[in-house]
This record gives C-alpha cells, structure tokens and sequence, in this order.
C-alpha cells in the first residue's frame, strides 16, 4: 500500500493548493450562473414579447451562442476581447464567455417556460381586468418559474461542467490546479482522479438537489 | 478602435480550417456511433426490471453525466497509460467521447423506451416473438423513431463536445483555428471564421435532423 501513502502524502502537501483551485472554481460558476441568469431572463423575455426587430436580433445571439462549442467562446472571449483593447484577465474573460452561453440556454428555457403556459391563463387575467405588468407578475412568471427551475438547477451542473474549460486560458481553478500537482509530483491517476471525485460530488449535489426542486415544484393534477 | 479586419490571412490557411472542421465531423460521427451502440444496451439494462442490470447501468449514467468531459479527456490520454492501457490521441478522444456520449444517449433511449405502450412487447409475445426479437425489430425502431427531436439536440452537442479534442492536441478545428491565431495574429477574424464554421455545421445538422425527423416520424 506504499502507492496509497504516497497519493496521501502528496495530497496532503497540496490540499491548500487544491482548495483553493476549488474555490476558484465555485466562484467562476457562481458568478457565471447569477449573471448568465440574470441576462438569459431577459434574453427569454425578449424571445417571448420583444417585438419583431428584437426577437430576431435575439434569436440571432441565441443560435449563434448555442451553436459554438463553449471552448472555443472561451478562447475567443479571451484573445478577440484583447486584441479590440479590452483588456480583461483570463478569469474575467472566462466568466464573461460562461456567462454568455449560459444566458443563451437560460433564454431558451425561461422561453419554453413561459410558452408552455395555456393562452386562457392570460385571456382570463384580462377579462377580469389585470394590467399586462400585472398578468405576468402574478399569473405567468409563477407557473413559468415552476416549469423550468429544474432545468435551471441543470443547467447550474452544467456551467461547473464548463469551468473546467477555464483551465486551457490559465485561469487557476481546480483542473489547472490538479494539472499543476501532477507536473510536480507525476501521480496523475490518482490526482485526475481525485479532481473528478470533486467534481462529481459537486454536480451530484446539484442534480439531487435539481431532482428536490422538480418534485417540490411540480404542479399537482 | 481603430482595428481593420483583414480576411486575408485566415483565406490562406482556409484548407487547414476545413480539414480541421472534417475531423471534428469524423470523431463525432464514429463516437456517437459506438456511443449509440452503448447507449441503446445501457437503456434497455435501465428499464430491466433486474436489479442486477439496471444498477451498474445506471451508475454508469451519473458517474459520467456528472463529470466535466476535460476531465474525462485528460485522464484518459495522461493518466490511463500509467494502468498499462496507452492509446494515440485520437483514439483516446474517440474512446472517452463513445463512452461520454453514450450515458448522454442512454438517457434519450431510456425516455423513449418507457414511452413505448407495453401491448406492443405483449403482441409480440403473442405472435411468438422471442424477448430479443421483440427489442430488436419492434420496440428499438419504434422508440428511435420518438426520441428523434431529443437525439438531435444531443446529437448537436456532443459535435460540438469535439472542440475539447484540442486540449490534447488533436488537430480538429478548434486546435487549427489556434495554430492559425499563433502564426497570423488575426485574432478576431480567425475566431469569426471558427465559430461561423461551427455554427453553420450545427444548423447543417439540425436541418438534416428535422428531415429525419420528418420522414420518419411516428405518424400521429
């Protein structure tokens, strides 16, 4: 078991290190969600009530978003923002690009939220004569928040997913971090390892707690 | 800004791009291949009614749907050889991309697979269809025919899963799209070219998809 005590060993002169690549990695989801979900409302709204200009500029962003891998949005965020005199560091750059594909699937699914809702809902708030501020505030958003906070809490696994993607613009979160202890100490297989046991337990959490969600939310027939 | 795009650069290396983009095209076409062949026998071990098979089936969904596939990339080509199990870069990637996509796949199946009326496995019986047979000449079409909308959208996004392939130097376009960045400098107008290339192969497919889907839709 000398295999086993070394791993320890080394695990234990670098649990600061991983820790804290671990704490990037929370931030840059975290921060990539809030602001990914704040943008993707508006993004759904615009999808569902802008007028005829706005939704196609919109679902321009949204196709165009949804239909580049999140590495290369990583990549291009990063370099391209540089190259116009932006100068943002690579943990900027990565949450701004994370954030962005998340507003794009956040969009679609406050989207099909809000669509899945039957006309006479909102026929019937008029006829007993609410305003259309009114009609959302208290009729739609409720049952559209019901239909898709699921497929949110999926979509908050998927942007820990993602942040690995940070790691190739140097941004030091736990991948980097693991790749950082492996180049020292060369026990890749057990610190891969280790960094994908983090990552599962991470995601799992936030899948059961998806799960805990969709039964609390669902609209009982 | 004061920035002039200049096209003619990456007009150059264009070729480099294309083959890059088919690449992409062939490790996605043989991964959700292989990863298709995994998926449909892991949903029907999900949707047993044996313990003994619907567990480790669906271990194996969570494990990988709850894993960053970077990881997955990486431990594979840098850490599997220490187990004795040394593969080329490409063959690596098409393995953990066959493995990652077909827990993806499995869980389109599986949805697909319980919406299938159980009458049709009881008829099957009737006529004297063995299990096997009912699986694989009624309910397997049936149920890819239904799951064709969800299996499009997978199917998107494991191609666009490819783009990892360049973390471990695989020359897709994503790897290509960087070479040409490092020796034009055209920045901005090499990530329109990518991305563009990338966006308009995804609507390519997904046209292809809603063709499918037409003609073989289970007509309703």
């Amino acid at each position: 078991m000398t295999g086993l005590t070394a791993f320890l060993d080394q695990l234990w002169i670098a649990r600061f290190v991983i820790l804290k690549g671990l704490g990037v990695t929370v931030s840059i989801s975290s921060l990539a969600i809030v602001a990914g979900s704040l943008l993707g409302v508006l993004v759904g709204l615009a999808l569902v009530y802008g007028n005829r200009v706005l939704r196609l500029i919109v679902r321009a962003y949204t196709d165009f978003i949804r239909g580049t891998p999140v590495l290369v949005l990583v990549l291009a965020s990063y370099y391209v923002l540089s190259t116009v005199g932006i100068e943002l560091g690579p943990f900027q750059a990565g949450v701004l690009a994370l954030a962005i594909f998340c507003s794009s699937h956040v969009g679609e699914i406050v989207r099909g939220g809000l669509q899945a809702i039957p006309k006479g809902q909102t026929e019937a708030a008029k006829a007993i004569g609410l305003t259309f501020r009114q009609t959302f505030a208290y009729v739609l958003w409720p049952q559209a928040l019901r239909q898709f906070l699921p497929a949110w809490v999926n979509t908050a696994a998927e942007m820990v997913k993602a942040s690995t993607l940070l790691s190739v613009i140097g941004v030091a979160e736990l991948l980097l971090r693991t790749q950082e202890i492996i180049s020292r100490n060369f026990l890749s297989l057990q610190f891969y390892f280790f960094a994908g046991l983090l990552y599962f337990v991470i995601n799992y959490g936030i899948e059961r707690l998806g799960k805990y969600v969709e039964r609390k939310t669902v609209v009982p027939s | 800004m004061g920035y002039t795009l200049n096209f003619a650069a990456v007009w150059r290396s264009f070729d480099q791009l294309l083959e890059g983009l088919l690449l992409s095209l062939g490790l996605a076409f043989i991964s959700i291949f292989i990863g298709a062949a995994i998926g449909l026998i892991v949903a029907f071990a999900l949707t047993s009614k044996s313990g003994w098979l619907q567990r480790p089936a669906a271990l194996y969904v969570t494990i990988i749907r709850n894993l960053p596939i970077l990881v997955l990339v990486l431990f594979a080509f840098f850490a599997l050889p220490q187990l004795g199990v040394r593969m080329g870069k490409i063959q690596s990637f098409i393995a953990v991309l066959s493995i990652y996509s077909g827990a993806y796949l499995a869980e389109v199946f599986r949805a697909g697979l319980l919406s299938i009326p159980k009458g049709l496995t009881e008829a099957g019986l009737a006529i004297g269809l063995t299990p096997m047979q009912i699986r694989v000449s009624i309910i397997t079409p049936l149920m890819l025919r239904n799951v064709l909308p969800s299996l499009s959208s997978t199917i998107i996004s494991l191609f666009k899963d490819t783009s990892l392939a360049a973390a471990i130097a695989v020359p897709e376009l994503t790897f290509e799209a960087r070479k040409i960045n490092v020796e034009t400098f055209r920045v901005i107008e090499t990530w329109i070219v990518a991305s563009g290339l990338y966006v308009v192969t995804c609507s390519v497919l997904a046209a292809l998809m809603r063709v499918v889907e037409r003609r073989l839709a289970v007509p309703r």
